[in-house]
């Protein structure tokens, strides 16, 4: 579904070139739920931005179905590390929005942002603003708009980074429903270890800077998942080992 | 609708107290006339006790009868309706090229480096030095007072609609353009908006400026508006039709900034 071909970054700034990513080549297949990890700066953020288009790579390329992916595509959701909501729209226009830029039917429209609202359970604060939610509200909100297209792949950039352990382990299980109903391809940034193992497929783990991909660890770990998982020995064992994998 | 137990939820943080609340009601509502009965009182005193002839202060009963007097015979709404015309003129214009240019200065650096020192330094010539020049130019009819009103707007709404269009957060420009938006999309959608709590601050000190501007050409050379009104009633000694042309300016401009905060409220209920 998603093929990333030698995927090299250099940032050039006046007086040097900064290498972020080097040599990158992974496949993801579709429906798969992918992490990618690595130390803090490594260029994780960087390598999600050129998956989803936001800018080209200096070398290699990116194929989605099989087709170049040269520009952002209505195919991926994107979902940033700040929720990035507009303070000015509400909750229902936020969701709103990608389909509006799209021009859809006012009415396709209510309908897939009264799903998405009720899919994040935030369907009663449809006409609340931004500023009055809380942080693990608002990114719930930001999930639901990337889910309001319908895209085919998910592309999430540390969204539960800012959160609370609490918060951040209940949208995990939110993150794995809403998967299990869609099915969508899902490729999520983070560096929470534990974070990774308990919701990928499979977790490619990236060097310091230059990020390389240093290993392609599978989760065989069973669906549905749930909280005693995370303190089960095989989950203890795949963190380790995605632990020492990262250096 | 939100439900009664979200809607509980928000009012429950809210701490009430009724007591207090009304109190500073009550001041709020009779502040204002209790300070402007006030001021009319000892105005009216002063000049009493001192017994200043009308032409060097007029008693505030002068000023409110000379205000009707001028009222029921037309003249003070036809000079009214001149400075407003040329006020509704120059604000448009104004307003409109300061956000084109703004906008053009917001998003290039090279023209921002191109034209940035002209504009300072047009900012730094007063607009008195200026008004003479525009009325060589363009005569003395309402096209000047409209120039010089819209000089006079042009600079803060300008520097507003740059902060405001620099202030729209990075993170929200990469999400238009993950969303594949057109640039006429990412403007109406995001910069506007975004920009508008800065661009209504802009606005607002325009159109308070835009009144002065109108005056000073008028009192270049005219003959009709306010300016001139106040410039023929000063060589008339008539001091209290002076005091009533003032008067008008001064409800003109409130009307104008109320306005403005009216639009305020309305486009950005969002940040109450």
């Amino acid at each position: 579904m998603l093929h990333a071909n030698h995927l090299t970054k250099i940032y050039n700034t006046e007086t040097t070139a900064l290498q972020v990513i080097d040599d990158i080549s992974f496949e993801v297949m579709a429906g798969e739920f992918v992490c990618i990890v690595g130390p803090s700066g490594c260029g994780k953020t960087t390598l999600l931005r050129l998956l989803a288009g936001l800018y080209p790579p200096d070398i290699g390329e990116i194929l989605l179905n099989n087709r170049p992916l040269l520009a952002p595509s209505a195919e991926i959701g994107l979902v940033f590390q700040k929720a990035n909501l507009m303070p000015w729209r509400t909750v229902f226009d936020n969701v709103r929005l990608p389909l509006q830029v799209h021009h859809l039917p006012a009415g396709v429209i209510k309908q897939r942002v009264d799903d998405a609202l009720e899919l994040v359970g935030l369907t009663e604060f449809a006409k609340h603003y931004p500023r009055q939610l809380s942080g693990g509200m608002e990114q719930r909100v930001s999930i639901a708009r990337a889910l309001a297209y319908q895209p085919k792949v998910l592309m999430l950039d540390e969204p539960f980074g800012a959160l609370d352990a609490l918060n951040r382990e209940r949208l995990n299980e939110e993150l794995l429903r809403v998967w299990r109903i869609h099915g969508q391809t899902v490729l999520m940034v983070t560096h929470d270890i534990h974070e990774a193992v308990f919701l990928a497929d499979r977790v490619l783990v990236l060097s310091q800077r230059p990020a390389k991909l240093v290993q392609d660890i599978s989760i065989p770990l069973t669906r549905p998942r749930n909280l005693a998982i995370r303190y089960k020995p095989d989950f203890s064992k795949l963190a380790y080992r995605v632990r020492q994998a990262i250096q | 609708m939100i439900s009664t137990q979200t809607r509980q939820q928000f009012t429950s943080k809210i701490t009430f107290k009724p007591f207090v609340d009304n109190w500073k009601r009550y001041i709020d509502m009779f502040l204002l006339p209790f300070v402007l009965t006030l001021f009319t009182l000892s105005w009216q005193l002063v000049v009493w006790i001192n017994d200043y002839p009308t032409f060097i202060l007029p008693t505030p009963v002068d000023v409110i009868y000379t205000f009707n007097k001028v009222l029921l015979d037309g003249t003070l709404w036809h000079h009214t309706q001149v400075t407003l015309f040329e006020i509704f003129l120059g604000l448009t214009l104004g307003i409109t090229t300061a956000m084109l240019f703004g906008y053009g200065l917001a998003k290039s650096h090279l023209l921002e480096k191109i034209l940035a020192p002209y504009l300072v330094a047009m900012q730094s010539i007063p607009v008195v030095a200026i008004a003479p020049l525009i009325i060589i130019w363009v005569g003395s009819g309402y096209l000047s007072k409209v120039l010089i009103c819209a000089l006079i707007v042009f600079f803060p709404v300008l520097i507003n609609t740059v902060i405001g269009i620099r202030s729209v957060e990075p993170n929200l420009y990469d999400l238009m353009r993950s969303l594949q938006a057109s640039r006429w999309q990412i403007f109406t959608m995001l910069e506007l908006p975004a920009a508008l709590p800065i661009l209504l601050g802009g606005l607002k000190i325009g159109v308070t400026l835009s009144v002065i501007g109108a005056v000073v050409g008028e009192f270049m050379g005219a003959d009709e508006g306010l300016g001139f009104l106040i410039n023929q009633a000063r060589g008339l000694f008539n001091t209290p039709l002076v005091f009533v042309a003032i008067l008008t300016l001064v409800i003109i401009t409130l009307s104008l900034y109320g306005l403005v905060t009216l639009l305020e409220n309305r486009l950005l209920r969002w940040r109450k």
